[in-house]
């Protein structure tokens, strides 16, 4: 627990441009920050709200999506629909009071390995700025209010099965 | 076969429609009364708390809670029923996902009580009074409940074994469901009962519904004139049904009004929120920035328009930068 904290980043990647991308980083041998969890998806249109939502609340401090260039799409249209969607979800993430620089849309074709790493890097040092995000340590915090009450109740609950051992034998 | 099964409705934060969906079952009330003996019902009949402490463990055949939970008390009463009950039961979205009264976990309880005591403008209090959870009457000790800081959904409180969804739910559901619990011809644990499929499945106006939609922009309702005929959708008018379970009968699309979303989603989805904002949002039909975002300001609100009935049971909870209090 002791360990120093790490910026924790999901990057969902679409197979045809952005995976490819981070594969030519890779067989290149650029360096890049070690803190992006990449997952492949066959598209950027693949990428549901839902799954940038789950990995925010499980733990990740930021999520990256990456897409082919608008025009590039393997399938014609996905990346527009990521796009739009991403418009809507930066304006749903200020309300819920998470930081936009938390969750972000880049476009890398399957050439760009310099790309890949150039925004790894960034986004790792934009998110180490902003610090941990933590939502399930935020979701126990928040459940400690109901702490001391069902305590309490637990405790006239024993005391009362233990007044009453015999109607209790009789429910079982 | 002598003792009839022993039913439990019990309100917690709501306004009171779910208390109404109950005697809208109207004629059919009687068939079910015939049935079952209602052995608690606060807004109805006259019951004390201490009645059902006084009852054994899981001697009620089923609680039907509607409400969401904010209070001390709230939660209290909910364990305590959930302890008498052999099946617990969620009725309606506030106990289903937290509805209508989970959209306060955009702001703090200072926040809320600050409004609601000093700052709103149909309130006179110039000594700022509030109320307190302790004070001192003539002489008496008072305890009143605690608002929570977080509004919470009924399985986020105590262990829920159906549910059954809606604002309110409808009097056919309703009726389903009690018959489901009478005849014991109930799915698996943890079910909503109403149908696993989307909303537009049951929608009169579902033939009109084109394969792909195009929005140019979302207009509201309310500022629109709708041709009753046509999918709402494709009218640009932003109708969750697509993200929503049926079993209401599609009653606001009939009336020409979008659906918001009550029923909660399907199994299969996990956030409805996101995924309403995925469906509608996916489907606008420019592809350059500003002309996206023109078009999606058609939804001035997202959070209080895809999370209307169920932030509390997000996956986000409750706006996450708030402070505790």
């Amino acid at each position: 627990m002791s360990k120093e904290w790490e910026p924790r980043i999901v990057a969902f990647f679409c197979n045809w441009c952005t995976y490819t991308a981070a594969d030519l980083a890779g067989v290149s041998r650029l360096k890049y920050a070690p803190n992006v969890r990449v997952i492949r998806l066959m598209c950027s249109g693949r990428v549901d709200p839902q799954f940038i939502l789950d990995a925010l609340a499980r733990g990740a401090d930021g999520v990256l999506i990456g897409g082919c260039h608008p025009g590039d799409c393997h399938y014609v249209e996905g990346n527009y629909k990521a796009l739009r969607r991403f418009r809507m979800l930066q304006r749903m993430l200020d309300q819920m009071g998470i930081e936009r620089e938390r969750v972000r849309l880049e476009w890398i074709s399957a050439a760009e390995g310099e790309k890949v790493q150039r925004v790894i890097n960034e986004m790792t040092e934009q998110v180490r700025a902003l610090g941990p995000l933590n939502l399930p340590g935020k979701f126990e915090e928040w459940d400690k209010e109901m702490e001391a009450l069902a305590a309490r109740i637990a405790k006239e609950e024993a005391k009362r099965s233990e007044a009453e051992p015999a109607a209790e034998k009789k429910e079982a | 076969m002598a003792e009839k099964p022993k039913i439990a409705i019990y309100w917690c934060a709501s306004c009171g429609g779910c208390e109404e969906a109950v005697v809208d079952l109207a004629e059919d009330i009687l068939g079910v009364v015939e049935k079952v003996d209602i052995v608690f019902w606060p807004c109805a009949m006259d019951f004390k708390r201490k009645d059902v402490e006084a009852m054994a463990d899981g001697s009620i055949t089923a609680t039907l809670l509607n409400g969401a939970i904010r209070s001390s008390e709230q939660e209290e009463m909910a364990r305590l029923l959930r302890r008498k009950s052999r099946y617990m039961i969620a009725y309606g979205a506030c106990s289903h996902m937290g509805g209508i009264p989970s959209l306060a976990n955009q702001f703090t309880r200072e926040h809320l009580l600050k409004f609601y005591y000093e700052d709103g403008p149909s309130v006179v209090n110039e000594q700022k009074v509030r109320p307190q959870t302790a004070s001192r009457q003539n002489g008496h000790e008072l305890e009143l409940p605690e608002i929570r800081n977080v509004v919470r959904s009924l399985d986020q409180v105590v262990e829920v074994d159906y549910y059954v969804p809606g604002c309110p739910p409808t009097p056919q559901i309703t009726k389903a469901a009690l018959d489901a619990l009478l005849e014991g011809n109930l799915p698996p644990k943890g079910s909503v009962l109403a149908p696993d499929v989307a909303l537009c499945s049951e929608c009169p106006k579902r033939d009109s519904k084109p394969t792909d939609l195009s929005f140019i922009e979302f207009k509201r309702p309310h500022l629109t004139e709708i041709d009753p005929d046509k999918c709402l959708l494709a009218q640009g008018i932003p109708c969750l049904g697509p993200g929503t379970r049926a079993g209401c009968g599609a009653l606001c699309p009939s009336a020409n009004m979008p659906c918001t979303g009550c029923f909660g989603p399907t199994s299969r989805v996990k956030d409805q929120g996101a995924k309403l904002l995925s469906s509608l949002c996916a489907n606008v039909a420019p592809k350059e920035e500003e002309a996206i975002d023109k078009a999606l300001r058609g939804i001035p609100d997202p959070v209080g328009t895809f999370y209307r009935y169920g932030l509390a049971r997000s996956l986000l909870r409750r706006k996450v930068d708030l402070p505790l209090t």
